[in-house]
C-alpha cells in the first residue's frame, strides 16, 4: 500500500528525526519529568529539550494530527501513523508532555467554538500553557458525576465555589479544565457544565499533597468565589458529561499506551542485569525468569492489540468503550513490571535514597504505578465499563451507576 | 493493514461461519462419539469444505491450488474452533500441506499438493514421540539399504492418523540430520492405533517396523530449520482453531448469565460475575491480536517466524484455560452435565491446549527467544 507519497513522508520523517533530536533524547524515558513540559511555571527544560521542542513545534509536529489552522501538523491518520512509527524506531522521546495535548485538545477539536479552539488550541501546540484536569472531588470519585463543586449563572459571568482533590500538577499548571455543577436540581449527569478556569484568577488556589512515591504531584485545589467569564464554557450549559466522558475516552486511551512511542528498557534486560543468567543463558532465578516472561508475553500482545486498535480505527471502527480495555489491561501490566523489577533488584530495588540506588528511582516508581489503576478511573470501573458497555451484563432494571 | 481482515477474508470468514452453523454444529461430533462412528469425522460435511475450496486455500497456484494464505484460513480454523467440527482441516490442510509446502520439491509439490488441493487425498504429520511435546529429540530413524531406507519408530498423538491417506513423519536420515518423509499410510510396516481421547476427535498411535521408503519420498528440503518452520506454522494453526473455542465458550457464559435468574434477578447483574467476564475478554482481545500477528508473518513470508509463534500458542493456551474453566463454573451444576456443550470446549480445550507444545513449553521459548 506504499505510494510515492507515502515513501517521501516517511523518508523526509525519518530525514529530520535525523537531523533534530538529540542522542540523549533517544535513552528510555523513566518518568514524566524527562520529558519538556513548556507553560510558564515549568522549570524551563534542558538545552537538548528545548531544541528538539522548537525544531518539532516549527513543523507543527507536537500534534502532528491536529490542523495547522491551531498550530498542529495537519498530518493525515495514515501519516501520523507513519510519523508515530519512525519517532519509535528513532527511539526519539516526544518533545512535549502535556494534558492540553492528550486530553482537553481533542474534547476541544470535538466540542469548542472556533474562538476556543483557536485561542487554546494553538497555545498548547505551542507549549505556552500547561493544563490540568479538574475532575475528581472528596465526594466524587468512581461516582464523578456526584460532583459538587457550583458554578452559578451570574450574567456576564459563572460564580465558582468548591474543591477538586487530587489534581495532577495542579501548582504547575497555568489553566484548568473544570467539571463543575450549574443547576443543582437537575439528576446528577444532567446539570454539569464544562468549565475553562484561568488558574491566576483570584480566589484559586492548590495545596501540594504528597504521594507514597514520595513526591507531590498532586493537588487540592481551591475555588472561591472565583468569576470566570460566560466564554470560558465550552460546549452548552449542563450538557458538560458528555464532553467529559469523550475525554475520560482520550484519557484511558492515553493511559493506556496508545500512540506511545517511546522506548522502555525491557525488562528482562533489567533482570539481567540485576542477576544475570545460569549456564544456559536463561536468567538465574527460574520461577521469576517465568513470571517476567508472562508479563512480557501480555506487554507484547497488548502492544500488538494498540497496533490492531490503529487499523481498526483507520478502518471505519472507533475505539469507544474499549479505551476501558486498553486503560485497564496497560496499567495492571505495567504493575507487575514493577513488582519484577524490585524482586530482581533485592535490595537495591529497595534503596529510597542515595547515589548508589540512584535516588530510589526503582523503588519510588514502583509505588508511583500504583497508582496507574486508580487515577483515570479504577481498574474495578474499568471492568464495570467493559461488562456493561461492551458485554451488555446488566440486569434489566439495574441502575447505570458508573463513572463516565 | 495487518490485523484488519480484507473484504474478501471478510467474506470468506462470514460463509465458514454459516456452514459450520448449519452444516457441523457441536451436535455432530457429539453425535459422532454416541454412534462411536470409525471414522470420527462427517465425510459428507468434509466433502464440501473440499468443494468450497477450504483444502487449497494455502497452496500456490502453479500447484492448483488458490495461494489465498494463511490469514484466510486462520479465519475458517476460527470459526470451525466455535463449532468444534472433527474434519481433516487443521491435520491435512493447515499441518501436513505446510510441511510439503515448506520442505517439499518441485516434484513432491506437484504431486502431493495438486491432489491435497483437490481434496483428492488427505494427509497428517506425525511429530511427537513421547507423551510430552519435544520435538528436539527425535528417535525414528531411516537406515539405508539396497538404496532405499528402512524407517522404525513410534510417533504418538499423531492427529486423523487412523483416517489420513498419507502421514509426514519426522525422522533422523542415514547421516543423523533430521528429516521429514512422507508415507502412505497403507505401507507394509505401519500400524495405526486409533487413541480415544478427551476431545473425541481423531487421533493415533503410529508404529514404523521397517517400513520401506524409497529417496523421492524422503521432503527434498527437510532439515532442522524446515520441520521448525512446519512446526510454527502448524501451532499457529492449533492456535488460531482453539482462540476461536474460546471465543465461543465465552460467548456462552456471557449469554447463559444474561439468561439464567437467581435471588430474583438475572446474574448478569453480579458484579463478581460481571467483572470475571470482563478480564476474560480483556484475555481474549489479546489474544486474537496474537494470532492474527502470527498468521500475518506467515502469509508475509517472514524468516523467522518463532517468536510470534510461540507468543500466539502461549497466549491462547493461558486464555483457553481461563476461558473453558470459567464456562463450566459459570453455567453451575448444568455445566457439568453431558447434555450441556459447555462441557465439550473444557475438554477440545486440554487437548489443543497439548497440541505442539503447552503453555509452559511455549512460555519457555518465547524467553529463549527473547535472549533470557
Ligand atoms: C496518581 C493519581 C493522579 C490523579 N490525577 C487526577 C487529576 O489530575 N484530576 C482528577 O480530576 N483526578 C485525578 N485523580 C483522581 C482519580 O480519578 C480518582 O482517584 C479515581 O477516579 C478514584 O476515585 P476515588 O479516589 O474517590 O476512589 P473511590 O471511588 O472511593 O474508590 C475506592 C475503591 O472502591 C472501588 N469502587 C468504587 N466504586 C466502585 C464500583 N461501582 N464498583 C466496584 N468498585 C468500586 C474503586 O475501584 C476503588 O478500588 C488522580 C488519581 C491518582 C491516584
Amino acid at each position: 500500500m506504499a505510494t510515492t507519497d507515502t515513501v517521501t513522508f516517511k523518508s523526509e520523517v525519518r530525514d529530520f528525526i535525523e537531523a533534530n533530536c538529540p542522542e540523549a533524547l533517544r535513552k528510555p524515558v523513566k518518568k514524566f519529568e524527562d520529558y519538556f513540559w513548556g507553560g510558564k511555571k515549568s522549570a524551563g527544560g534542558t538545552d537538548e529539550q528545548i531544541k528538539w521542542f522548537n525544531a518539532m513545534k516549527e513543523r507543527g509536529w507536537t500534534v502532528p494530527h491536529w490542523p495547522k489552522e491551531y498550530g498542529g501538523g495537519g498530518l493525515s491518520a495514515e501519516e501520523n501513523k507513519i510519523f508515530l512509527n519512525e519517532m519509535a524506531k528513532a527511539g526519539a522521546r516526544k518533545p512535549l508532555f502535556s494534558f492540553g495535548i492528550s486530553m482537553l485538545g481533542p474534547a476541544l477539536l470535538k466540542f469548542g467554538n472556533e474562538a476556543q479552539k483557536k485561542e487554546h488550541l494553538t497555545k498548547i501546540a505551542n507549549g505556552e500553557i500547561w493544563w490540568c484536569q479538574g475532575y475528581s472531588e472528596p465526594g466524587a470519585g468512581s461516582d464523578l458525576a456526584a460532583l459538587q463543586t457550583r458554578a452559578e449563572d451570574k450574567g456576564d459571568h459563572y460564580l465558582v465555589n468548591g474543591q477538586k482533590v487530587w489534581t495532577s500538577y495542579a501548582d504547575k499548571a497555568d489553566w484548568i479544565f473544570c467539571l463543575v455543577r450549574t443547576d443543582p436540581n437537575a439528576p446528577k449527569h444532567s446539570g454539569i457544565s464544562f468549565l475553562l478556569i484561568d488558574m491566576e484568577s483570584e480566589g484559586v488556589s492548590t495545596r501540594p499533597i504528597k504521594l507514597i512515591s514520595g513526591k507531590s504531584p498532586f493537588c487540592e485545589t481551591f475555588f472561591d468565589n472565583v468569576k470566570v467569564p460566560k466564554e470560558n464554557l465550552v460546549g452548552q450549559e449542563n450538557m458538560g458529561w458528555s464532553i467529559a466522558t469523550f475525554l475520560l475516552t482520550h484519557e484511558r486511551s492515553m493511559i493506556g499506551g496508545i500512540g506511545d512511542t517511546d522506548v522502555k528498557q525491557a525488562l528482562h534486560d533489567f533482570a539481567l542485569g540485576q542477576m544475570g543468567s545460569d549456564d544456559n543463558g536463561k536468567l538465574a532465578d527460574p520461577l521469576l525468569r517465568k513470571e517476567i516472561a508472562e508479563i512480557e508475553l501480555d506487554a507484547r500482545t497488548l502492544d500488538m492489540t494498540i497496533q490492531r486498535s490503529l487499523e481498526e480505527a483507520k478502518s471505519g471502527k472507533p475505539i469507544g468503550a474499549r479505551s476501558s480495555f486498553f486503560k485497564y489491561a496497560y496499567t495492571e501490566i505495567n504493575k507487575r513490571r514493577y513488582e519484577a523489577m524490585v524482586a530482581a533488584a533485592g535490595v537495591n530495588g529497595l534503596g529510597w535514597e542515595g547515589e548508589k540506588y540512584n535516588d530510589g528511582a526503582v523503588a519510588k516508581q514502583f509505588c508511583r504505578t500504583k497508582g496507574n489503576s486508580i487515577e483515570g478511573g479504577t481498574s474495578e470501573v474499568q471492568l464495570n465499563i467493559i461488562a456493561k458497555r461492551i458485554l451488555h451484563l446488566r440486569g434489566k432494571k439495574q441502575e447505570n451507576g458508573i463513572r463516565t | 493493514m495487518a490485523y484488519v481482515l480484507n473484504e474478501e477474508q471478510s467474506m470468506l470468514k462470514d460463509s465458514a461461519k454459516e456452514f459450520l452453523k448449519n452444516n457441523a454444529p457441536v451436535a455432530q461430533l457429539r453425535q459422532l462419539r454416541d454412534d462411536n462412528d470409525s471414522k470420527g469425522y462427517n465425510e459428507s460435511t468434509w466433502q464440501q469444505m473440499v468443494e468450497m475450496g477450504w483444502t487449497a486455500l494455502t497452496i500456490p497456484e502453479e500447484y492448483e491450488g488458490m495461494n489465498f494464505g494463511y490469514l484466510g484460513l486462520g479465519q475458517i480454523l476460527e470459526e470451525s474452533g466455535r463449532t468444534l467440527t472433527s474434519s481433516p482441516l487443521l491435520s491435512s490442510v493447515a499441518m501436513a500441506t505446510a510441511a510439503i509446502n515448506i520442505a517439499g520439491s518441485d516434484a513432491q509439490k506437484k504431486d502431493y499438493l495438486k491432489r491435497l488441493s483437490h481434496g483428492e487425498i488427505t494427509a497428517t504429520l506425525a511429530i511427537d514421540e513421547t507423551a510430552r511435546h519435544n520435538p528436539n529429540v527425535i528417535k525414528s530413524s531411516l537406515q539405508s539399504q539396497n538404496g532405499s531406507f528402512l524407517l522404525n519408530g513410534t510417533k504418538v498423538f499423531v492427529p486423523d492418523a487412523n483416517i489420513s491417506d498419507f502421514i509426514i513423519v519426522s525422522c533422523i536420515d542415514a547421516s543423523g540430520n533430521d528429516s521429514m518423509v512422507i508415507l502412505d499410510s497403507k505401507s507394509d510396516g505401519i500400524t495405526i492405533t486409533r487413541e480415544h481421547l478427551m476431545d473425541y476427535r481423531n487421533y493415533g498411535t503410529v508404529e514404523l517396523n521397517n517400513v520401506k521408503v524409497s529417496s523421492d519420498q524422503i521432503l527434498a528440503n527437510a532439515n532442522k530449520h524446515t520441520i521448525e518452520r512446519t512446526l510454527d506454522v502448524a501451532r499457529v494453526a492449533v492456535a488460531a482453531e482453539l482462540y476461536g473455542s474460546s471465543v465461543e465458550a465465552f460467548e456462552r457464559s456471557v449469554a447463559y448469565l444474561k439468561e439464567r435468574k437467581q435471588f430474583g434477578v438475572e446474574l448478569a447483574t453480579f458484579q463478581g460475575l460481571q467483572h470475571r467476564c470482563a478480564i476474560m475478554f480483556c484475555e481474549l482481545e489479546l489474544a486474537q491480536s496474537a494470532v492474527l500477528n502470527a498468521l500475518n508473518a506467515i502469509d508475509r513470508g517472514d524468516e523467522d517466524i518463532r517468536l510470534a509463534a510461540s507468543t500466539a500458542k502461549a497466549k491462547v493456551c493461558k486464555v483457553a484455560q481461563l476461558v473453558s474453566n470459567e464456562g463450566v463454573q459459570l453455567f453451575g451444576g448444568i455445566g457439568m452435565t453431558d447434555d450441556e456443550e459447555i462441557g465439550f470446549f473444557l475438554k477440545r480445550a486440554r487437548v489443543g491446549m497439548a497440541m505442539l507444545g503447552d503453555y509452559n513449553f511455549h512460555l519457555d521459548r518465547f524467553a529463549v527467544l527473547n535472549g533470557y
